[in-house]
């Protein structure tokens, strides 16, 4: 990528973050992301409450796990990337990008570090609000667990989970916004088996991205309820493993994703 | 290909099953040219092909050398005000175009002076630092053209920019548009206003369901519409007597006289011998002439003769 092309990039994502992303329709992505942040407030403010650091730390991990992967990064960053190409269409404003001077492939990568960013932020400062208020009533254990505990290294991983989560979903919501008039319907599809995952055989479940994701996360949780008869126990991937498969699979979704916006066609009609 | 043309080669363009434009062959040469035709004649069809924003099932597209799938290149000579009226949410005109002109390339002081000099050239800096959502139609309009001639390109392209202007922002457009024809740049202009087109062009291009049916200056597209007989209006002191010569003409279809403004019109299939029969009759019975002039080699008239008969709307 030349300087020119460089400075480009960052001009897309300096207009994509003043136009859509810090705006007033984007409320609902800030209610899906800091509505548990303002549970974990209250339970951390309250006064009558006294748990113990471990019952925190793994109603900590269930929210994490089942809230923020499975739903809010998930649908966050659904209307996030979707919009980034599709939003632009239904809008009718996605020709003024095409008719700059810009290899359309530099406009996507702007587009989607714009779209990034504003994700990163979001989910990352979400999480990490909610991992500090959930404890803050424990006072001098909580400081310790941070300090002198395992509490900052889990603090680390949550907030890599969600940059990873955020880069993987990322990429494939740009690439169904790219693909499809409406990206609802293939979504939901990821989002169905995205969920069943857990309860499919190794081979399968191996083959999403909540394997991935949950491998990272530093508390794991087993499966209960009645669910957990039919779910299937897989060993953890290593870490190693599933930062690589991550990245390199949200890069090959992303490069075709660029051979793909360069035969895009302006179709507001359709 | 001519790298100082626009050229179209043997160029189509399907929607599925129905027809955009098909087989399309144009040269066009600097100046400014006008795309006359109905709607869904194929002129935004056209347009889009040429910037790039759809591409060709069938043939080839070269502006000035360059083919419409390398934007980087294009759209350095190219702008293009396209007919959708929508613009980005959240911006101020002046955002709109500088934040375009960044993204277009620019740095950031040389963003902001094209941003200053494009929104003076539309009359637009009072209402710069307004949101565009509140603008009207025709401040909408203005600084999309804005948007469009910033970076001050050779070749301009624009769907329809007339709609929604003032009287006196139409009248400084269309001159806007001329000087540039003068200065050689190349200027696309599709519009329903046919007397604005006449007005405005160097040459036209009449499409009809998706196909082009006429090209070139006005006049060398009516003398090739043989079928039709050619209108002259010829102003002189004895209109009558000059009707009960004429009709001596085989080839003399229709003569109207105007008493009031001392005329006649007159409708013939060969114009070279109405003209020699004007010279016989003035050298024999000293008729005087004030002004010939050709009535119908306008493109309002080519427009109907052309297209309008196949049942279609202007």
């Amino acid at each position: 990528m030349s300087p020119r092309e460089y400075q480009q990039m960052l001009a897309v994502l300096r207009l994509e973050l003043r136009k859509t992303f810090f705006s007033k329709r984007s409320w609902w992505v800030y209610l899906l992301a800091f509505g548990p942040t303002l549970v974990c407030f209250v339970h951390g403010a309250s006064a009558r409450h006294r748990g113990e650091l471990a019952e925190d730390t793994m109603i900590f991990a269930g929210i994490f796990q089942f809230y923020y992967l499975k739903l809010a990064i998930f649908f966050g960053c659904l209307g996030i990337f979707s919009n980034l190409i599709r939003g632009e269409m239904l809008e009718k404003t996605l020709h003024y990008y095409f008719l700059t001077a810009a290899r359309r492939e530099v406009l996507l990568w702007g587009k989607y570090l714009a779209g990034l960013a504003a994700s990163l932020i979001i989910f990352t400062s979400a999480v990490t609000l909610a991992f500090f208020f959930i404890r803050m009533h424990l006072g001098q254990v909580f400081q310790d667990y941070l300090v002198r505990g395992p509490g900052l290294a889990q603090l680390q991983s949550y907030v890599a989970v969600t940059v990873l989560a955020s880069i993987g979903y990322g990429s494939v919501f740009l690439l169904l916004g790219l693909l499809y008039r409406n990206p609802m319907i293939p979504a939901a599809l990821v989002m169905i088996w995205e969920a069943i995952s857990g309860y499919l055989p190794t081979l399968l479940q191996k083959m999403s991205m909540s394997y991935y994701l949950k491998s990272l996360t530093p508390v794991q949780l087993g499966a209960e309820g009645p669910l957990a008869l039919i779910a299937v126990a897989v060993e953890p991937a290593p870490p190693e493993l599933a930062v690589t498969g991550l990245l390199l699979l949200s890069a090959a979704l992303l490069m075709y994703a660029s051979r793909k916006v360069r035969t895009l066609e302006i179709s507001y009609s359709e | 290909m001519s790298a100082d043309r626009i050229v179209f080669d043997n160029v189509s363009r399907f929607y599925g099953d129905v027809l955009g434009v098909n087989r399309v062959n144009l040269t066009i040469p600097p100046g400014v040219t006008s795309l006359v035709g109905p709607n869904g004649s194929g002129k935004t069809t056209l347009m889009n092909l040429m910037t790039g924003l759809i591409r060709p099932t069938r043939g080839t597209i070269r502006v000035l050398g360059i083919p419409p799938d390398r934007p980087e290149e294009l759209m350095l000579k190219l702008g293009y005000c396209a007919q959708y009226d929508a613009c980005p949410r959240g911006l101020t005109g002046r955002q709109f175009l500088y934040s375009f002109l960044r993204v277009q390339g620019y740095g950031d002081a040389e963003a902001g002076e094209l941003t200053r000099g494009a929104l003076e050239r539309v009359n637009m800096t009072e209402a710069a630092d307004r949101k565009v959502a509140g603008y009207s139609k025709g401040m909408r309009q203005r600084i999309r053209l804005a948007l469009a001639l910033a970076h001050d390109p050779p070749v301009v392209v624009l769907d329809e920019p007339l709609n929604g202007l003032d009287p006196m922002a139409r009248a400084e457009t269309i001159a806007l548009f001329r000087e540039w024809g003068r200065q050689g740049r190349y200027v696309i202009v599709s519009s329903h206003i046919l007397h604005e087109v006449d007005r405005i062009s160097d040459q036209v291009i009449m499409l009809s369901y998706g196909y082009v049916v006429a090209e070139g200056q006005i006049q060398g597209v009516r003398s090739e519409v043989k079928e039709q007989p050619v209108q002259v209006l010829v102003r002189c002191d004895r209109p009558q007597m000059l009707a009960s010569r004429l009709f001596q003409l085989n080839h003399l279809v229709e003569a109207k006289i105007h008493e009031e403004s001392r005329s006649l019109l007159v409708r013939t299939r060969d114009a070279d011998g109405l003209y020699l029969m004007l010279n016989k009759v003035v050298t024999e019975d000293g008729l005087d002439i004030e002004s010939v002039a050709p009535a119908d080699d306008d493109v309002h008239s080519v427009y109907q003769y052309l297209i309008r008969p196949e049942g279609s709307t202007a």
